[in-house]
């Protein structure tokens, strides 16, 4: 990581602190903001966050590797989650897989070497009635066909 | 997100107008409330059926500085989806819920715990709650109670099916792993941050708003003598009509099934990837807490599913979110899979297969918490009530055979 | 006795808020339970497992240990409760009311069964490979729990890499069965903070930041993780296939010092009680084993005194009578290479605080390939140093690229206590049995002090002993009955405690060279602090940090490990507070009994200051040879 990034990305954490306190309850909020702007949490910012919170920089990649939308490697700027649980998967999730694969040109787990995009499986997003569904970032897309689920993909980098 | 759908209902999709309900909550005394609510014998919504009214009495009767009142939005149970709608459509009633408990138990914190996976909501949520205080339904002295102070919080999860699990949502909030503590102590004496915490499902917030307008009495005449009231089926899989019905406790599944459109059912999941798999020949059970009790999850398979695929689902998906503390629900759940695994390759025997069984049955009451104590159960039910699909290929199923 | 409470409640360990009885059962805070059919009466939040034991009931644990904080996890101590569907651990569960509990029933006895075959179908590896064989928790339960075969497979591959990065500590992760025990040594016993759980599901494992090797990490190497460890997935870098070769070699001169705290311990491996002394069968052991020299670290415990001693008083005049360093005081004890590791990575702005002397390891190793390849007239190339030290970290040490004053590397091995019996065994002997004998001259005699370092409070007292007879000139006996400055001893976790320096006598000739009176010091009051185990060197670091008290103590002695040495990270597993109070029961009943009792009345010190080190304590010649330096490592893991 170059020095300026540093600089930076230690006043951004300097800022979450400030915002969500220097609690250990604050812990998973700023942890979600680093990910949802850097798509990971390096590990230079897990240790500014631990020496904030005054923890051991293991407690923090501890968290993380807890949650599954918490990254501590690099991503793509897009995280596409497919929903494999038994009623997408009912739904034939699989096709929109192969829809989402075939388009990219990576397999599940992979990024793109654009890095535009990481393509994972997800567990039961809670959308069983309106499966196959799958996020991108933050937004979920829902009773999904291999068209649609190619056509999102486009849509949301613009 | 989606449009507000047209829905019917006899308690949570009727009609209710915002402020109703903490107004009238506001006019009784905190006994009162307790009453009312222990006198609906509403249960806790989210699937384990702790009776609400104990839960909170216990909450109320603790003697702490700091109070709080959890909601439990963490809905990860494969195949339910109710919390959702009543975050989206009804969030009315899930805070008033909330301002209720919090005006009963003596508590002035709200936390909403919203799984990661909703994030688009969270947006909507917060209007909403900006909304209420504008009209004093949150904040100081709320509707005019002199020292009733009230304010909802919404914390974002981080996808994990185990903070479902309040003790493991109370350690989420608090910033680690999300994994169940012991228990006792149990949150309403020892709860987040260290102080009374009563955590209640979405759904069984939603109730309550209607509780105390109409009284106890009134939501105990629904449904059956040990389930009273209504409840939310998340309703998916092979059928028409996929989605979130209210219906009193004590519907079949046969009548559940009529309602929802779906044809040649071979098997109903009751209660998601850790409830029980019905057979056809069970169609007729009824689902309460005399028989089959549930937190709403109906996955509906019709004749051409491969059961033993729907089971490696389910154990999958328990691989993967069991939080790995403990040794019955880490390892188990892994040789469980295993053992699937080995039905598919053809690479059993019934003296292994029944070892795991066993095994299963250790895991209900030797893990620590309830996902490794109910994570069994779809392993054990299906493999008996398939297993002439599963060993001996009799059913049509559509993978080949 | 230690308190087992340590400062940071783990979050899943909340204490229970106990306001009111919650059943009218309650007489005075205690409770009537029912164990097996038995009836019983217990104090309000007493857990089953502890009800158990005080009623001699087995319950067999696995992820419970006496010095940590509870888990609940590996759920082998199950029992039944009655009106409880589930099994409750009976480790986790505190009773608060009048419970019927069945800690031998069908369910119980099953469940605990296939706990002990889920656990074994994971872990890796044969026993009769393991250094923990008869020695394993696991084998334990294995064995009582009548295991003849995998019921549920076992694994064939491997699945991590071991890490043996680190000189001290080696991982093999691969035996590992997730008690956490060593998360709950490293986070809330001991405060450091290097292992966690990572990953979640089947993906499970103890780890560190990003998975990192050990050595890449800031583990101070005390090895307690080592000592709470159930299985043989923790253990020490072991040197002894390179000291056998080194033995074997008739070309090499292989000589040995011990640890006082080994000598205390060592008995246990061998099946004796905790707290019997070894020293005279241990000499003997050594030599049948192959050593050429069996040499007394607590010689080189009192140069140490000399040394450090010395340097405090210099450190005191400079500050308090020149005006200069005053920030160099207090000084800081250095002998526990843990506790200093520690301080250069979370403490790095008070390395000027460390008394620069070695470890008395490290100043052996300096003066047997100098002054004793000297006198022995032997090239000190073909001189292989050893030390039996009761700790993980001393290997750390002796490999810190700054030991080599002597010109060669200081310390070639250091070898734990656990290793040696080991050493021992493979000779063929059996230690109780032996016969004693001496140390080998020259430095054949130690004192008491150099002893009592094995014990928390230890080195200050040793330090004390000396430095109050050459300041007052009288006797310290006559300040502290039979010279046991017991107000320093003991297990609480940090004291405190203030010496009013009334009098003061005669300069000795060694200091006549700094100042020749010590009336800069009469009337003043000497305070001095003691910490064991890093959470309590925490403590008073960030109270010195903050100007609390502690800051106005001119020496502190600080012990990586609770209970100090006899607790260190190389000691015989188990250890709990009582194991730790028996062998430092042993080093202070040898040190009573001994003629000696104090560093400068050592005659072999004399000896060495006279031939040797021939411009005093902190001169020249001891300060090239004896004296070291810190680094400051900081926290940031790259």
């Amino acid at each position: 990581m170059l020095v300026f990034e540093k600089t930076s990305l230690a006043e951004e954490i300097e800022q979450l602190i400030e915002k969500y306190g220097n609690a250990r309850s604050a812990l998973l909020p700023v942890l979600q903001e680093i990910q949802s702007k850097h798509r990971y949490i390096s590990d230079y910012a897990q240790q500014e966050v631990a020496r904030h919170l005054k923890i051991q920089p293991v407690e923090i990649y501890s968290v993380i590797t807890f949650y599954a939308f918490l990254n501590s490697k690099p991503k793509g700027r897009n995280i596409v989650r497919v929903c494999k649980t038994i009623s997408c998967d009912m739904k034939n999730k699989i096709s929109i897989v192969k829809a989402v694969e075939r388009e990219l040109g990576i397999k599940m787990g992979e990024t793109t070497s654009d890095n535009k995009f990481t393509i994972e499986y997800t567990n039961c997003l809670g959308l069983c009635d309106e499966g196959p569904a799958m996020g991108i970032n933050e937004q979920v897309f829902t009773k999904l066909t291999p068209e649609t689920a190619v056509k999102h993909l486009h849509e949301v980098v613009g | 997100m989606e449009k507000l759908k047209e829905r019917n209902g006899k308690v949570l999709f009727s009609n209710y107008t915002l402020g109703e309900g903490v107004r009238k909550a506001l006019s009784l005394s905190r006994d009162d409330i307790l009453f009312e609510v222990k006198d609906s014998k509403l249960k806790g919504r989210g699937g384990a059926g702790f009776p609400v009214s104990t839960k909170w009495m216990l909450a109320a009767a603790a003697i702490a500085d700091e109070k709080y009142v959890i909601c439990n939005a963490d809905e990860g149970e494969p195949g339910t989806f109710k919390d959702r709608v009543l975050l989206v459509e009804y969030p009315e009633l899930v805070f008033e819920g909330m301002i209720i408990a919090g005006y009963a138990i003596g508590a002035k914190n709200g936390i909403v715990y919203l799984r990661g996976e909703y994030e688009y909501i969270r947006k909507s949520l917060e209007d909403f709650l900006v909304q209420m205080r504008k009209d004093n339904l949150l904040g100081k002295n709320i509707c005019g109670k002199e020292g009733f102070d009230f304010d909802i919080k919404i914390f974002l999860g981080s996808a994990a099916y185990i903070c479902g699990e309040e003790t493991a949502l109370i350690e989420s909030l608090e910033g680690h792993r999300g994994e169940a503590r012991n228990r006792p102590p149990y949150p309403v004496n020892t709860g987040y941050d260290g102080m009374p915490t009563s955590v209640n499902n979405v759904e069984t917030f939603a109730c309550v708003p209607h509780i105390i307008i109409n009284g106890g009495e009134w939501y105990n005449n629904f449904g059956t003598k040990k389930s009273s009231g209504t409840k939310l089926f998340s309703v998916s899989g092979d059928c028409e009509k996929p989605d979130v019905y209210e219906w009193e406790w004590g519907i079949t599944i046969n009548e559940l099934l009529e309602k929802v459109g779906a044809k040649n059912t071979k098997a109903v999941q009751v209660g998601g990837a850790s409830g029980i798999c019905v057979p056809k020949s069970e169609f007729d059970r009824k689902i309460a807490y005399e028989d089959i009790p549930t937190g709403g999850s109906i996955i509906i398979f019709n004749e051409n599913r491969d059961m033993l695929k729907v089971l490696k689902n389910f154990m999958e998906f328990f691989v993967e979110e069991s939080c790995g503390q403990c040794t019955p629900c880490r390892i188990g759940n892994t040789k469980l899979l295993e053992g699937v695994e080995m039905i598919e390759n053809e690479e059993y025997t019934f003296a292994y297969l029944n070892k795991l069984k066993d095994l299963g049955k250790t895991m209900q009451v030797a893990s620590k918490c309830g996902l490794g104590q109910s994570s069994p159960n779809s392993f054990l039910s299906i493999l008996e009530n398939f297993k002439d699909e599963i060993f001996y290929h009799e059913a049509g199923v559509e993978n080949g055979n | 006795m230690e308190t087992k409470k340590n400062g940071r409640a783990p979050v899943s360990q909340k204490p229970h808020r106990i306001e009111k009885p919650e059943h009218p059962e309650y007489i005075g805070g205690s409770v009537k339970i029912q164990i097996n059919e038995k009836e019983l009466t217990v104090p309000l939040g007493t857990t089953i497992l502890e009800a158990c034991r005080d009623n001699h009931i087995h319950v067999p644990t696995l992820c419970h240990h006496d010095d940590l904080c509870i888990a609940g996890v590996c759920r082998v101590c199950v029992v039944e409760v009655e009106n409880m569907h589930a099994l409750q651990a009976s480790c986790a569960f505190p009773i608060t009311a009048p419970i019927k509990i069945n800690t031998a029933t069908p369910m119980v006895r099953k469940a605990r069964k296939h706990i002990i075959d889920l656990l074994l179908s994971e872990h890796y590896g044969e026993c009769y490979s393991c250094f923990r064989n008869n020695n394993c928790e696991l084998q334990t339960l294995a064995k009582e729990y009548g295991v003849d075969h995998y019921n549920f497979g076992h694994i064939e591959k491997p699945k991590y890499k071991i890490d043996n990065s680190s000189y001290s500590v080696v991982r093999d992760m691969d035996k590992c069965v997730l008690c956490k025990r060593c998360i709950r040594t490293c986070i809330d016993l001991q405060e450091v903070g290097v292992l966690e759980a990572i990953g979640r599901g089947d993906e499970t494992h103890i780890g560190t930041f990003l998975d990192k090797q050990l050595s890449d990490v800031i583990c101070i190497n005390c090895g307690q993780c080592i000592n709470r460890c159930p299985t043989g997935a923790l253990r020490a870098n072991d040197p002894r296939d390179e000291i056998w070769e080194a033995i074997d070699n008739p070309k090499k001169h292989v000589v040995i010092q011990t640890a006082p705290s080994p000598r205390a311990a060592i008995g246990e491996e061998f099946g004796l009680e905790a707290g019997r002394s070894m020293t005279g069968e241990l000499n003997t052991a050594l030599r049948r084993i192959g050593f050429s020299k069996v040499f007394d670290t607590n010689f080189t415990a009192d140069l140490t005194i000399m040394e450090e001693g010395t340097e405090l008083i210099l450190r005191l005049y400079k500050a308090l009578v020149k005006g200069e360093d005053a920030d160099k005081v207090p000084q800081f004890t250095s002998c526990s290479p843990g506790w200093v590791k520690y301080l250069e990575h979370f403490y790095p702005e008070y390395i000027d605080n460390l008394s620069t002397a070695k470890s008395p390891q490290q100043m052996f190793g300096a003066v047997i390939k100098t002054f004793y390849a000297q006198e022995a007239n032997i090239d000190p190339a073909d001189i292989v140093t050893v030390a039996v030290m009761p700790c993980s970290a001393k290997k750390f040490e002796c490999n810190r690229s700054e030991m080599d004053d002597s010109g060669f590397k200081d310390v070639d091995y250091g070898l734990t206590t656990r290793e040696l019996a080991q050493m021992i065994k493979e000779t063929g002997i059996h230690l109780p049995e032996l016969p004693k004998s001496e140390f080998d001259n020259p430095f054949g005699e130690a004192s008491g002090a150099g002893l009592i370092f094995g014990a928390t409070g230890g080195v200050m007292e040793a330090a004390l002993r000396t430095v109050i007879e050459l300041v007052t000139g009288g006797k310290v006996e006559d300040l502290f009955e039979n010279a046991n400055i017991t107000p320093v001893r003991g297990f609480e976790g940090i004291r405190y405690v203030e010496l009013p320096i009334t009098e003061v006598g005669e300069v000795p000739e060694m200091y006549k060279k700094y100042f020749d009176s010590w009336d800069w010091l009469k009337g003043a009051t000497l305070k001095v602090a003691v910490a064991h185990g890093t959470a309590n060197a925490k403590k008073v670091m960030e109270d010195i940090k903050a100007g609390g008290k502690f800051s106005e103590c001119h020496f502190i002695e600080f012990m990586g490990c609770p209970g100090g040495c006899i607790g260190g990270g190389g000691q015989p597993i188990p250890t709990n507070a009582t194991i730790r109070a028996k062998r430092a029961e042993a080093i202070y009943a040898e040190d009573e009994g001994l003629p000696i009792r104090k560093s400068h009345e050592n005659p072999h010190i004399g000896y060495i200051y006279e031939k040797f080190l021939t411009d005093g304590p902190c001169g020249d010649k001891s300060h090239k040879l004896l004296h070291t330096t810190y680094t400051k490592r900081g926290e940031y893991i790259a």
